[in-house]
């Protein structure tokens, strides 16, 4: 007797949210699906890779992921249009760390001329991330939101903190939120529910659960990412049918694992692969888990996450 | 599959002779099916009930054990598709291919590499746990030496050739180590089977797609070997993911008993990207794969796999904790600063983190909170003054340091007063809410 595989489809799905404008437009999301189960239903969008841009000359990373950008870590429209036109980013994801009160504090005026300069330089959509300082983020997304008006761009993260800010600014100027919560099923729909009260469209939200990188929490994100989706398609709960996005490169770097020379740790190996691997697994993993979009750094990393996106949308 | 009261009572001779020491047959039966009594207490009950019973009572996804000794692993047991839902159960195990067409050299330093493969991080032992030794000379002489190299290691061995004849050479070598034997087809399935069962080995069948490998599997069973590893024959990650969830689906979901054993694949087999195969092995230990063979023994490979199987099979009732005690971050003296924080395998990673990063000895006292983050800990009563005192207290920390300051988390900012009054000797200092901002701030303490 013939095997059958059990079929498990849904007649609910993941919204199609659109990024970009004009030429640059794509959509993210869509899918009936668990993360590429198509022998079951469909993902009419592939995940995207979004390839993270610094636009305050980061110091102190890791030599392993430093070295190769190093042509382009001062100029953050350089580094977007190499991400674009060498690695194939499919997003770029800059991050306005300069406007950390922590760090340099620059006004969200400068930042979001930034933003706009990398928007105008690339044809890709862009999703521009503040310094994760709640009150400042709220003044310098709303500059963002002005300076791109017309761009779609994304804005995030928005959080309990300051979704109306960044909330009322993407309604005033056609933009879209990236929602950031800690790591919790209903605490994403909550911030969902508070930004559509607020008048947001729920087509131009998407979800960013917290990411823990590998050996940080990352069992967290891909259960609470599993759970998302599985709400969406199987108990079809609006208010869990936004894409998924992580923030992979950022987190995979910042662990010990991924930075220490193996001259401080031979147990390891060499450094110059493993970072790169602890990046690529933690994408994978996530994108299995359904993260609709993931944030990279490494430009080998994001060759291989690219390479496995492919194969697996065959 | 669990069977109701009223299945077990179709099964039992209905007497009601009470010899059970219940009134009837059904209420026996009822209380069978509970788990309140044992189908033993029966003296009647028939070979065949006892058996459809044993079945019914067995896992969905058989376990089986591979190897003998130190890295003896076991695979399956699996219940769920998620892992939220309750746990993964026993962890995917790691092997590196070995070919009998390398040098001696090459060998020695390969199984050499493997062996090495051993880390502990959060009080679990990580490591490679298998050598795939392949006969690629088709030389009997060769495959032997090869395994012998292999068998020295102490690891668990599978043996791969589909020439039963070659096996049969190879079970002299390391035939007493309950190696897994790799691999059973439809055209050795015969002969590849007699051995397994002769020696009561684990045995991988390695169908052509689904269809062909539940054929092999029933046919297996009819030969009653038991122990049995699943290999689709798929080579490209997207109809390996796909069969690798239809085989879980199937055991778990639809109950088909020819699917109801571990998987293996082989990324090694799959690809000559290092990188790809990493990511292939990332995929397939969170989507079902039991066993995974990779190409390289290289600890920057491996480390990293072992972190993501000891993520993906933690128990999520259960947060992982690290000892309680203080721990030296970097070469902390009399002067160096004082923190404490709760058990959680995440708190003190991230906290550690911080604390190295700032290039500041310090020692960190780590407070048994079952294994909860600080404010979880702190709500729940876990990390709350008496608790933290009493660990304070019994560290001998006021041993190693000449000061009495003592910096708690600025999540239990609140805690500091009564902190103090548990704590008479001590000055309690309030730190970031954020580990992030540690450096910072024991930068200030420091220099201030």
């Amino acid at each position: 007797m013939a095997f059958e595989v059990p079929k498990e489809t849904t007649d609910s799905k993941i919204r199609e949210v659109p990024l970009g404008t004009g030429d640059a437009a794509v959509k993210v999301g869509g899918e009936n699906v668990l993360p590429f189960y198509l022998f079951e239903g469909q993902m009419p969008n592939r995940p995207l890779i979004a390839v993270e841009v610094y636009d305050d000359n980061p110091q102190g990373w890791s030599p392993v992921v430093a070295e190769p950008l190093s042509d382009v870590l001062s100029d953050p429209v350089a580094w977007a249009k190499k991400a674009q036109d060498e690695w194939g980013a499919d997003l770029i994801a800059l991050r306005l760390k300069s406007t950390d009160p922590k760090g340099d504090d620059k006004p969200g005026d400068q930042a979001a001329q930034t933003a706009n300069a990398v928007a105008e330089a690339v044809t890709i959509p862009v999703i521009v991330y503040g310094s994760e300082d709640a009150e400042k983020d709220g003044e310098v997304l709303k500059a963002v939101a002005i300076a791109t008006e017309g761009k779609n761009v994304v804005l995030g993260p928005a959080l309990e903190d300051n979704y109306k800010t960044i909330g009322a600014a993407a309604i005033g100027y056609k933009q879209t939120v990236a929602a950031k919560t800690p790591i919790d099923v209903n605490l994403a729909k909550q911030l969902n529910i508070l930004l559509s009260n607020l008048g947001l469209d729920v087509g131009n939200i998407i979800v960013d659960p917290t990411t823990g990188a590998l050996g940080y929490g990352l069992e967290y994100t891909y259960s609470v990412m599993e759970r998302l989706k599985l709400a969406a398609l199987y108990q079809d709960d609006g208010m869990t049918q936004m894409p998924l996005v992580a923030d992979v490169g950022v987190e995979s770097w910042k662990a010990k694992e991924a930075k220490a020379p193996a001259a401080d740790e031979p147990a390891w190996g060499d450094e110059n692969k493993r970072g790169v691997l602890w990046e690529i697994l933690t994408a994978s993993t996530l994108l299995i888990a359904g993260a609709d979009i993931v944030i990279m750094r490494h430009p080998d990393a994001i060759k291989t996450v690219r390479k496995v996106i492919d194969t697996l949308m065959g | 599959m669990a069977l109701s009261g009223l299945d077990i009572f179709k099964l039992l001779p209905k007497t009601n002779c009470g010899e059970c020491k219940l009134p009837t047959c059904l209420a026996f039966a009822m209380k069978l099916a509970g788990g309140q009594a044992k189908l033993e207490d029966c003296p009647y009950v028939s070979d065949e009930a006892k058996e459809t019973l044993a079945e019914a009572a067995a896992p969905p996804i058989r376990g089986v054990v591979v190897g003998k000794g130190d890295r003896e692993f076991k695979t399956g047991e699996e219940l769920v598709m998620f892992r939220h839902e309750k746990r993964f159960i026993n962890p995917a195990a790691i092997g590196v291919l070995i070919s009998d067409t390398m040098s001696d050299e090459e060998i020695g330093a390969k199984v050499d590499e493997a062996a090495k493969d051993s880390w502990e991080r959060v009080g679990q032992q990580l490591e490679v746990k298998m050598l795939a030794v392949k006969c690629e000379s088709g030389d009997a002489v060769k495959f032997k030496a090869a395994l012998e190299k292999a068998k020295a290691s102490g690891l668990s061995i599978m043996p791969m050739t589909e020439d039963a004849g070659l096996m049969g050479e190879a079970l002299g070598v390391v035939g007493d180590l309950n190696p897994l034997l790799c691999c059973a087809t439809a055209a050795n399935l015969e002969a590849m089977g007699g051995l397994a069962k002769e020696k009561g080995l684990p045995l991988v069948l390695k169908g052509e797609g689904l269809d062909s490998l539940a054929d092999l599997a029933e046919k297996a069973e009819a030969m009653e070997l038991k122990n049995l590893v699943l290999d689709p024959g798929t080579r490209n990650l997207k109809e390996t993911l796909e069969a690798l969830i239809a085989i879980r689906r199937g055991a778990l979901t639809a109950k088909y008993k020819p699917f109801g054993y571990p998987t293996i694949t082989l990324p090694c087999e799959e690809t000559d990207d290092i990188f790809f195969e990493g990511a292939l092995a990332g995929i397939y230990i969170a989507k079902y794969s039991d066993i995974v063979v990779m190409s390289s023994a290289e600890s920057w490979l491996h480390y990293p796999l072992q972190v993501e199987v000891q993520n993906i099979y933690t128990d999520p009732q259960k947060p992982m904790a690290v000892d309680s005690k203080f721990y030296e971050i970097g070469s902390p003296g009399p002067d160096s600063p004082v923190l404490v924080t709760t058990n959680f395998s995440l708190t003190y990673f991230i906290v550690s983190g911080e604390v190295e990063s700032s290039k500041i000895d310090s020692w960190l006292g780590v407070v048994d909170s079952e294994g909860q983050s600080v404010l979880t800990a702190w709500a729940a009563g876990k990390f709350v003054p008496d608790v933290i005192a009493k660990f304070i207290n019994t560290s001998g920390i006021a041993d190693k340091v000449k000061h009495r300051k003592i910096t708690i988390p600025g999540y239990v900012a609140q805690i500091s007063g009564e902190l103090d009054e548990e704590l008479p000797d001590w000055e309690i200092l309030v730190g970031p809410r954020e580990a992030g901002d540690i450096p910072t701030y024991l930068r200030n303490l420091v220099s201030g």
